[in-house]
């Protein structure tokens, strides 16, 4: 984060540097016999999700001689140092694959190329409004406007490993009829026996994770009054985190060991039955499916709901870059990435949910092999996260909600100390974005 | 006694060396499954090449590694070649001008690089060597040149100047006790400096992720990040193996230049 600071500080005091050399390259458009070249910075990690994209950029490139697409593979730790240089530098790739949050700033420095006019119609439709909510932003001039299409989705979701389940004799609970936090709760102290735990929460990263779930309970961490946004940590925020922490140390059904791990850390233990759920996001399935040892059974879950089952949602989204040259073309070429087969393609390759209406329809997407039925379901109850359009988000999660919330976990400070330093020192960070 | 603690101290260091070395061997053998037991193992129960087929087959790493490697070399020997004659004069002349270019080598040391980065992309984009294999030299040859340049001026340093007023009353010219005096005698610093330009050239993430965008062009640290995800997830097999497979050419060419690597040449060449 302290690089991605002082690139854009960099990227400042270079633009102003770049202003004097005259800008230079002016534009040579192609002869018209000559196809058209396009970058596509694609993020894909995943063994199959890599080769549904190179699949999928092949496919076009045969069918459409006159714009070639190049495949390039970037990669998620460094995405955003690398545009910062590129978008500088006036060398961006055309279409770029990203995160929604990322986009907002991009979006306000003038980088990305405003969509609106440009959606195909069918395109836009085959899309819900909640996901391309998280891709409007304010441009940096007063005007919002779409700075991506969003394509791919993650929500949490409860894996399960199913012998413990089915011994602790509780209600299943089903994409319709998830459990409430009290059910959730009841169901991890009785599966808490014979030195196993209830439930995992592995919190290295705890804030996204946390204001995720924090929406069942209408809690948004961010208000914004007159233009002005402040935090805000009431009933409604400190439900959840009280949960979480009286599982942890009222309830003693979860597991401690893994509070201080990574994501996919705890699952080594998940296999060796130390603990019977792990609330993660639907990507991990992929890793379970993978590695888990011949003989374990485990069963996706829905997240539980509190007064709602509502998750914030960020999309992963591919974008085109304000300086490309064939902004129309590139165009052309998402509405054939992201149409409804193809995104249920690449869904499936990163173990993600499609936002395409027609590709969440799909029989690969509805399966109930690895939990596909239950994952797809609980897109309906995404909507956009509130913290994606707050300024100084990512400073305020790195300085400020990080370490509180890793203390909170740890049973280091009370739920009020929390609530004071998140709202006292985020304050103070928020505000220095909106001088 | 003390000689069997010394062998038992080394014998601990090497194992602390080694330790990284065989994990990353062992990780790559091993199945998905096994990677993920509670109680790890050292040996693999069924070892598998897989990881090696699924990075080979996925990435150009051969490729890569023939990229990194040219320029690993280009920017080591380009490296030496401009800083040993800069640090031979740096060492021998002393004046304004001289403490000037040591202040100013010791300052470039301590300037972030993150701030250049984005100005000296614009001044690659300007010289059309945005995506060139040359370009990146250019940069590796830029950032290492003052750290190698202090290096070496050490190495003159120590190389007592008696020894070439000693070559002066021989009859030797100044070229010649350069030539035939203070270079053998500067071979282990050469020798360090190159092993150290090399080494950041081959291990250079940032300006590389930055400077080549063509997939056809990348370099081996570009291309292993390709199995990683977000938030530090990866796919560890694939990523131990093309791992392992990277670090292959930088031993060897250590295992090669190492031999020369020896001090004492200068044991008693000056009698106080």
């Amino acid at each position: 984060m302290r690089i991605k600071s002082a690139l854009a500080a960099a990227a400042v005091v270079a633009l102003a540097a770049a202003c004097g050399s005259g800008g230079g390259g002016g534009s040579s458009s192609s002869a018209p016999s000559e196809p058209v070249k396009i970058n596509f910075l694609s993020l894909a990690w995943q063994k199959e999700s890599v080769a549904a994209n190179k699949q999928l950029v092949d496919e076009w490139n045969k069918a459409n001689p006159n714009i070639q697409v190049t495949y390039v593979q970037g990669s998620w730790d460094n995405v955003n140092d690398q545009l910062v240089t590129q978008f500088t530098g006036g060398t961006a790739p055309d279409v770029i694959h990203n995160d929604s949050p990322a986009l907002s700033g991009f979006a306000t420095d003038g980088y990305l190329l405003d969509l609106k006019d440009k959606l195909p119609a069918e395109l836009k439709s085959d899309i819900p409004q909640a996901a391309w909510d998280t891709v409007t932003f304010d441009g940096g001039k007063g005007e919002q406007g779409i700075y991506g299409v969003p394509f791919l989705q993650e929500s949490q979701v409860i894996i399960a490993n199913k012998k413990l389940l089915e011994a602790s004799k509780v209600r299943v609970p089903t994409a319709d009829n998830p459990w409430t936090w009290d059910e959730f709760s009841e169901a991890a102290k009785k599966m808490t026996k014979d030195g196993a735990f209830g439930v995992a929460w592995p919190m290295k990263s705890p804030v996204n994770k946390t204001l995720n779930l924090a929406l069942t309970y209408g809690g948004t961490f961010f208000q914004t009054a007159e233009g002005k946004t402040t935090v805000k940590v009431g009933p409604e925020e400190r439900e959840v985190l009280q949960r979480i922490h009286d599982q942890l140390y009222k309830d003693k059904s979860a597991d401690p060991a893994a509070l201080g791990q990574g994501t996919a850390d705890p699952l080594p233990a998940f296999y060796k039955g130390k603990f019977a759920m792990l609330p993660a996001g639907v990507f991990l399935r992929q890793q379970v499916a993978e590695q888990a040892p011949d003989g374990f059974e485990w069963v996706t879950l829905p997240g539980p709901k509190g007064t709602t089952a509502q998750q914030g949602a960020v999309s992963q989204t591919l974008s085109i870059a304000q300086d490309s040259k064939h902004a129309d073309e590139a165009m052309k070429f998402i509405a054939f990435f992201l149409n409804g087969p193809n995104q249920a393609k690449l869904a499936k390759g990163d173990w993600l949910l499609p936002t395409s209406q027609s590709a969440a329809a799909d029989p690969a997407m509805t399966t109930q092999d690895n939990g596909w039925d239950v994952a797809t379901a609980s897109a309906k109850n995404l909507v956009v996260a509130p913290f994606l359009k707050v300024n100084g988000f990512d400073e305020w999660k790195n300085k400020v909600a990080t370490p509180v919330l890793q203390e909170f976990y740890a049973n280091k400070i009370t739920i009020d100390e929390v609530a004071k330093r998140l709202v006292d020192e985020g304050n103070k960070v928020l505000e220095r974005y909106q001088r | 006694m003390r000689r069997a603690s010394q062998y038992a101290a080394l014998a601990a260091y090497i194992v602390f060396l080694a330790f990284p070395l065989v994990w990353l061997l062992s990780t790559a053998l091993k199945t998905p499954q096994e990677m993920a037991l509670a109680d790890p193992t050292w040996i693999p129960r069924e070892p598998t090449l897989a990881n090696f087929t699924d990075a080979f087959g996925e990435q150009d790493l051969v490729g890569a590694a023939v990229r990194s490697l040219g320029v690993a070399l280009a920017s080591s020997v380009i490296t030496v070649l401009i800083s040993l004659p800069a640090a031979y004069a740096m060492a021998r002349y002393r004046g304004l001008v001289n403490r000037i270019a040591i202040g100013w080598v010791l300052v470039s040391q301590v300037f972030p690089f993150i701030l250049i980065i984005i100005p000296l992309f614009m001044i690659l984009r300007d010289l059309e060597l945005v995506n060139t294999l040359p370009g990146l030299v250019v940069v590796h040859v830029t950032f290492t040149l003052p750290f190698a340049l202090w290096m070496l001026q050490g190495y003159v340093r120590a190389v007592p100047p008696e020894l070439e007023e000693a070559a002066a009353v021989d009859g030797a010219t100044r070229l010649r006790s350069i030539v035939k005096v203070v270079a053998p005698l500067l071979a282990p610093g050469v020798v360090a400096t190159l092993l150290f330009a090399f080494i950041s050239s081959w291990n250079e993430f940032m300006f590389a992720l930055v400077i080549l965008q063509n997939p056809d062009v990348m370099t081996l640290p570009l291309t292993l990040v390709r199995f990683t995800g977000p938030e530090g997830v990866a796919r560890l097999g694939p990523l131990a193996a093309a791992s392992l497979m990277a670090t292959i050419p930088s031993l060897i060419f250590f295992a090669i230049i190492q031999r020369r690597l020896k001090s004492g040449l200068m044991a008693g060449a000056v009698k106080g």
